[in-house]
């Protein structure tokens, strides 16, 4: 624990980097996510099949692989940015497919007479979608969405590897490679970092369940 | 007294060229051999007629082995160089990889008679076994793309606002600390990334011991190069068992003479010549 305690001003701001690369990434992913779910329930064929195509090729493909062709493939194409965002946008485009998912399956839950009486008052479907099947759709997801977001705080640490230095993964890894330190010890402290980002996170999903929940 | 050696070592060099199975000249041979004191390393090696080398084999530029089967660089051809001062032909060397960390177990325990393996000079390994030397001093460099001029040393690097790139967790990162922010280090797993992002313009130095460096533009057709002011110093040496006084001595001694024959020169233009500049050669540390 020495280990933390003498290096906590590294630890702190590896913290703050991971936290931010996930808010980031985290609004971004649920944002894309509810698009994507949006074209997937869409009654236009080609809408339906971006999605589907979308979800089928990033949801099956590992997330390094992702962020090996934003980080490394952008550039090779004239599209310079920072690592960072780079990372941000790795995970956002990689989490958006498992949202996507949580949030048709949220859809799929509301039973079709919700639309059918939507349509019968004369809303269109972005209308409906809007204002009647998603709301109640959201508030169903919440436990699934949380897992998917708490995936992606933990998916993080990969991004150490594509450029974006001093992240909490990245503070571990220096500390052992370059001074030195004990594996173990140092990456006690990495855990209790993601810790205090997931476990606060999860407390707060269920706040915002019993908050959101309907009863039917 | 130094004519003198180099005549002696001609005169063996002959000598053992011309011992072709003869008893009587391989005997007399050995008597113009015995030049290298009796109870020498060198006179033991050269009765032997058979040395043992270890080098590296993943090093490109320094030694690396390929798919001829003989490692090739720079380090092999000082070596090489050494070998046939001590009158001993070519091919019978036995090369051996020796990565760095087995490079002090192979001298003590005599599995290689000398280990030139980009083997840096320092007070630790000194404690184990000697080094004769050093002959190449390396360093921590940086490298740019073969059009930036703004880049001329570690100093203007922040002036510049420079995006440095390095591998994380290694000594060249922490120490190029001092020179940079932080935020304009960009760190990777491997230096193959910090190159890529180099030639698409993600960052633009890359910064490491200019060995690994010149490995990198060695292999990227022209399109990076050097800034050349190494601002740390590795220097060289070769690996020896520990207190052979006579051997180091006699290593530092044909280094010399390679210098002023341009045998030197010539290692180093045929291997890591086709990227960087002839170096001058460091004065030698004293035998201990």
């Amino acid at each position: 624990m020495r280990v933390v305690v003498d290096h906590f001003d590294l630890y702190w701001h590896g913290f703050l980097k991971t936290l931010g690369i996930c808010l980031w990434a985290g609004s971004g992913a649920l944002v894309l996510g509810t698009l994507l779910a949006a074209l997937r329930v869409s009654p236009i064929p080609p809408l339906r099949g971006t999605g589907t195509a979308y979800v089928t090729l990033v949801r099956n493909c590992p997330l390094t692989v992702v962020l090996f062709f934003i980080a490394f493939g952008l550039p090779e194409v004239g599209i310079n940015q920072s690592y960072y965002r780079f990372a941000v946008a790795g995970l956002v485009v990689y989490t958006a497919a498992f949202v996507c998912e949580a949030v048709r399956s949220g859809i799929n839950a509301v039973s079709t007479g919700q639309a059918e009486a939507a349509r019968a008052i004369g809303l269109t479907f972005g209308q409906s979608l809007q204002f009647v099947v998603l709301p109640q759709a959201l508030r169903s997801v919440v436990p699934p969405l949380g897992s998917v977001l708490i995936a992606m705080v933990k998916n993080s640490a990969i991004v150490g590897a594509f450029g974006v230095g001093g992240e909490l993964y990245g503070v571990g890894a220096s500390l052992t490679g370059a001074q030195g330190l004990a594996a173990l010890p140092v990456l006690t402290g990495v855990v209790l970092g993601y810790l205090a980002i997931t476990i606060p996170a999860g407390i707060g999903l269920q706040v915002l369940e019993r908050k959101v929940a309907v009863a039917r | 007294m130094r004519a003198r050696f180099t005549v002696a070592l001609l005169i063996a060099g002959l000598a053992s060229l011309s011992a072709c199975g003869d008893d009587k000249k391989t005997s007399e041979s050995k008597t113009g051999v015995v030049q290298f004191e009796a109870g020498t390393t060198m006179a033991a090696l050269n009765q032997a007629q058979k040395i043992t080398i270890g080098t590296k084999f993943d090093q490109p530029l320094f030694g690396l082995k390929g798919l001829s089967g003989a490692p090739e660089g720079f380090d092999v051809e000082v070596a090489k160089i050494i070998v046939s001062d001590l009158g001993i032909p070519e091919d019978k060397i036995t090369w051996i990889e020796t990565p760095s960390s087995v490079r002090e177990e192979k001298i003590t325990t005599g599995g290689v008679d000398m280990v030139v393996a980009t083997y840096t000079i320092n007070a630790t390994r000194k404690e184990r076994v000697s080094f004769a030397g050093p002959y190449y001093v390396a360093g921590q460099d940086l490298m740019v793309k073969k059009d930036n001029t703004t880049v001329t040393g570690p100093e203007s690097l922040k002036a510049a606002k420079a995006r440095v790139c390095s591998v994380s967790g290694s000594t060249p990162a922490e120490k190029i600390k001092s020179f940079v922010d932080p935020a304009q280090l960009t760190l990777f797993d491997v230096y193959s990334k910090c190159a890529d992002g180099l030639r698409t313009g993600q960052v633009d130095v890359v910064t490491t011991d200019n060995v690994i460096l010149l490995g990198l533009i060695d292999k990227s057709g022209g399109e990076f190069k050097l800034v050349g002011k190494p601002f740390t110093t590795e220097p060289y040496g070769i690996g020896i068992k520990k207190a052979d006084v006579k051997f180091c001595q006699f290593i530092d001694e044909t280094l010399q003479k390679a210098v002023a024959d341009g045998r030197y020169k010539a290692a180093w233009e045929k291997t890591a010549g086709k990227v960087a500049p002839t170096p001058t050669m460091p004065a030698a540390d004293a035998c201990a």
